[in-house]
């Protein structure tokens, strides 16, 4: 819409976006500047020393290995929550529903604390995952679970039932209708759900650090190992570890984003 | 007494007006009429200086306010899509104006109070606009934009987004309310009943430009191209000639009828005859193909006995003829830069285009 | 979907049973160890001066915050909605940005551009001390929050359009007053859900903040600092308990309020 006279800003639209640019220079770009040119302050080689380092290396494999059994487990438990709260009734949906944010709500030390209390060493269950791969599972898993469920949700909740119940009429059974005409329907909706539980788990911290247990090569993923190479004073190799899962958030996103801009395009062809 | 001089707007490439002038008297109501995207909006928006024009003057009672912004210009505007303040009741929304002005309360109060009775909202005060219909909307706006006394009443499409019904009413409603404010007003619209319906005077514009300024009757029964002509009342073509569908004469042709067609004079083809009320629409083809549609008094229809299938001659009386010149640039363009404007165009009274 | 009464309760089951291990138990479990000793034991370990401290400097963060989000989050989402600039969709993915940084890559930025040897290195000699002093804690919340003003308002300011902001303009308002009296009422609710979730993120910000925080009790921890000290530096695993029961009570306050917004901004 064209800017209309009279209906200025107040102050003026060019100081306001004088203000905005600085801002989020000061306080966004300038520090991953700052950060990107650490990451290379002991040129190209030095910033691929850092990330092949071997316990660098191994804190990344194991963050990203982590991170894709949790995106993976999100996709189909996520769908799954989603499924049951949409289609299903029973009593104390409500509650449930609201449960679902909840670990957006909570601080990610107290999702730490919370799975400690019940999974820790002095578990009441006798489950002990601490310090072990199953236990940054269990923990990235608490803290990335409304990723899918709530971009699930919407589109099922739009989705078209006479369209399913064509298909049942078609002869189709419930498995079959499910993986032929209702998957493909949800599916940009669970990409695009796993894709933010993936990119929010590579760089997830409190909820990991004390369940962990931090062992290098075994459970201790990029972010504590960035947090350690600071303690100890390695400020180029903390900063090539952090600038490598930057690029992986952004390139995650990014592919997102591009499927996304395609998945629309084909479906405005249909109409 | 408004007077725009020159006016010259663009918008990218578009030009939505070019070069100009109109002169609008004190306490009359004036509609400007056209096509989407033919600048009717741009206008009324630059006499209110929610645009500002690239080139020529905006005079308002004798005072040039060109550089001057839409808060000092003295005016009201009302919007098609009302622009209630949702988060306000009625009372609050037509006090604005005041409030701003940091009138005493009584004086806002008692102002507010006689509004809301002569738009017929007294009782409505403490609702917020979520709660009224369409057409009380238009009207708190229409309070809203009266309570500071302004100078000039500008409405941009007002009744656009209401329905037939309501819009019919509402519009006779402005008529009186008009009659007795006696506030300068302008109108915008692109359904010429409405312009006829209300106003004393009819601006048409077309691509920019106006193509002709008079009362209603002057504009239909003279007008001064055949745009006017056609956007204005419906248009019969016969042989080429253009000429009001009641001014067609229809004529049985005679056993030994030689007459050849020519302009204004064809033989045609009755292809259905619809009764509407008194009058007796003719829909017609002649010999090239071409489709038109004559009316005539029942009384005619009964005595030449029309029947579908049957031949006629159609002839255009030459009183009722008028070798129209195009205007400048012909037709009606498919630019839509107001997008406002597109969106109610599907509205009823949509004249019949050349 | 058809589905069978059978598969139905089974994918229930599944659903809810999964919900219950990962969300409801260990949320019960850690309620129950905090109250199990009695309320007065987490009334006192609360009541620490460690803890008092930790408090106020968590909503001291939190006052500082709140209002430089809500200044600049909506001036920046009023320049990307009205205004048309270039680099306007440069500036739209800045704002997203944060959500796609970890908070540990959040901190260690932070303390490359403002630690010794940074870039603004040099502000800390004229006595303006960021990393391991308040201004790097609120600094690093502010970055890990910054989204959220924006786009809760964003959305809202596209859907109110220009149309009643031009209105009050021919009623005589000033760009200030049209701002004050139409556009900021108009977008309250947006604002309020951005705030909240802006105030519940900055209670709970632990990575980011533990980068560049020095980390002393009574004096430079937050809540979530204390959680993790307790827990890990002083063997204190009931005061870890408490500690993160108060920060849960916090985090579930939020996620009502969250509710009870949503349910008001989907019917005004």
């Amino acid at each position: 819409m064209p800017p209309a006279r009279g209906t200025r800003a107040p102050g003026g639209r060019s100081l306001q976006v004088g203000l905005v640019v600085t801002w989020l220079s000061v306080i966004v770009l300038l520090p991953l500047a700052a950060l990107t040119a650490k990451s290379f302050a002991g040129g190209v080689s030095g910033f691929w020393d850092a990330v092949t380092a071997p316990t660098a290396l191994a804190a990344l494999r194991v963050t990203i290995l982590v991170s894709v059994a949790v995106a993976l487990l999100n996709a189909v438990m996520g769908t799954l929550i989603a499924w049951v709260l949409v289609r299903d009734d029973f009593p104390g949906k409500k509650v449930v529903n609201v449960l679902i944010d909840l670990p957006f709500a909570l601080p990610t030390i107290v999702a730490s604390i919370v799975l400690l209390s019940l999974y820790g060493p002095d578990s009441p269950v006798g489950i002990h995952i601490n310090a072990t791969r199953w236990g940054l599972v269990v923990a990235l898993a608490f803290v990335t679970l409304p990723f899918v469920v709530r971009s699930v949700q919407p589109v099922l909740l739009e989705a078209d039932r006479e369209v399913e119940q064509a298909a049942a009429s078609l002869g189709a059974s419930g498995p079959t209708t499910f993986r032929r005409i209702v998957l493909p329907t949800l599916a940009p909706a669970i990409i695009s759900g796993t894709g933010l539980a993936f990119a929010r788990a590579i760089g997830e911290y409190g909820s990991v650090v004390l369940i962990g247990g931090n062992i290098p090569r075994e459970t201790q993923v990029a972010s504590q190992y960035i947090q350690q190479a600071i303690e100890i004073d390695q400020p180029v190799n903390a900063a090539a570890v952090s600038v490598t899962l930057l690029a992986i958030a952004f390139v995650t996103l990014f592919v997102l984003r591009v499927a996304a801009g395609r998945g629309r395009r084909r479906e405005e062809e249909v109409r | 007494m408004i007077t725009v001089t020159g006016a010259r707007k663009d918008f990218g490439t578009f030009r939505a007006l070019d070069d100009v002038s109109i002169e609008i008297p004190s306490g009359t109501l004036t509609a400007l009429l056209g096509p989407s995207g033919s600048g009717k909006s741009t206008l009324l928006r630059s006499i209110a200086g929610l645009e500002s024009l690239d080139a020529g003057t905006v005079v308002i009672a004798g005072r040039d306010v060109t550089r001057v912004p839409p808060q000092q210009r003295g005016i009201g505007f009302v919007f098609q899509h009302y622009a209630a303040f949702k988060h306000m009741t009625v009372r609050d929304n037509v006090a604005f104006g005041l409030t701003i002005r940091r009138r005493p309360k009584a004086e806002v109060r008692a102002k507010v109070d006689e509004l809301l009775e002569v738009v017929g909202l007294e009782g409505f005060q403490h609702r917020y606009p979520a709660q009224l219909s369409g057409g009380q909307r238009q009207r708190m706006a229409l309070a809203r934009a009266l309570a500071v006394d302004p100078e000039v009443l500008l409405l941009d499409e007002p009744f656009g987004a209401l329905d037939a019904k309501v819009r019919a009413d509402l519009r006779r409603w402005l008529r009186r309310l008009h009659d007795e404010v006696h506030v300068t007003t302008v109108l915008v619209t692109h359904d010429q009943e409405e312009a006829l319906d209300v106003a004393d005077t009819i601006a048409v514009l077309n691509r920019g430009r106006i193509e002709q300024i008079g009362d209603p009757d002057t504009l239909y029964d003279a007008p001064d191209n055949q745009f006017v002509m056609s956007f204005l009342g419906s248009v019969s073509s016969v042989g080429g000639t253009l000429v009001r569908p009641h001014d067609i004469v229809l004529e049985r042709p005679a056993p030994d009828d030689t007459r050849a067609n020519g302009p204004g004079r064809v033989l045609a083809t009755i292809e259905r005859v619809v009764r509407l009320g008194f009058e007796v629409r003719v829909e017609l083809r002649d010999a090239d193909g071409e489709r038109f549609a004559a009316e005539v008094t029942r009384g005619v229809a009964q005595q030449l006995g029309l029947v579908a299938g049957e031949q006629v001659w159609a002839v255009a009386p030459s009183h009722a003829v008028r070798d129209l010149p195009q205007p400048p640039d012909a037709g009606v363009p498919a630019d839509a830069a107001e997008a406002d404007e597109v969106a109610s165009t599907a509205g009823v009274g949509e004249p019949a285009r050349a | 979907m058809t589905t069978s009464t059978t598969s139905r309760l089974t994918l229930r089951t599944l659903a809810l049973a999964y919900l219950v291990a990962l969300l409801a138990v260990p949320v019960l479990m850690i309620l129950w160890r905090t109250f199990e000793p009695g309320f007065g034991a987490f009334w006192e370990s609360i009541r620490t001066p460690a803890a008092i401290s930790a408090m106020n400097l968590t909503l001291l963060i939190v006052a500082i915050v709140v209002p430089l989000n809500v200044v600049f989050g909506v001036t920046t989402a009023l320049a990307l909605v009205r205004g048309s600039f270039r680099g306007k969709g440069f500036i739209e993915a800045v704002v997203d940005l944060p959500f796609a940084v970890s908070p540990v890559v959040v901190g260690v930025s932070l303390i490359m551009l403002w630690g010794v040897g940074g870039w603004f290195g040099g502000v800390e000699h004229l006595g303006f001390r960021v990393i391991f002093g308040l201004p790097g804690m609120v600094i690093a919340t502010i970055f890990v929050t910054l989204p959220f003003v924006v786009r809760e308002v964003e959305p809202v300011l596209v859907e109110i359009g220009t149309e009643q902001e031009q209105a009050a303009a021919t009623l005589g308002a000033s760009g200030w007053q049209t701002f004050w009296r139409i556009t900021l009422p108009a977008m309250r609710w947006g604002l309020t859900y951005g705030v909240v979730l802006t105030i519940a993120r900055s209670l709970g910000e632990f990575g980011a903040v533990t980068m560049v925080s020095s980390n002393f009790p009574g004096i430079s921890q937050t809540l979530t600092l204390l959680v993790n000290s307790r827990y890990i530096d002083d063997q204190n695993t009931y005061g870890a308990y408490a500690a993160a029961t108060l920060l849960m009570g916090l985090a579930v306050v939020t996620l009502l309020l969250m509710t009870l917004l949503d349910r008001k901004r989907s019917t005004t």
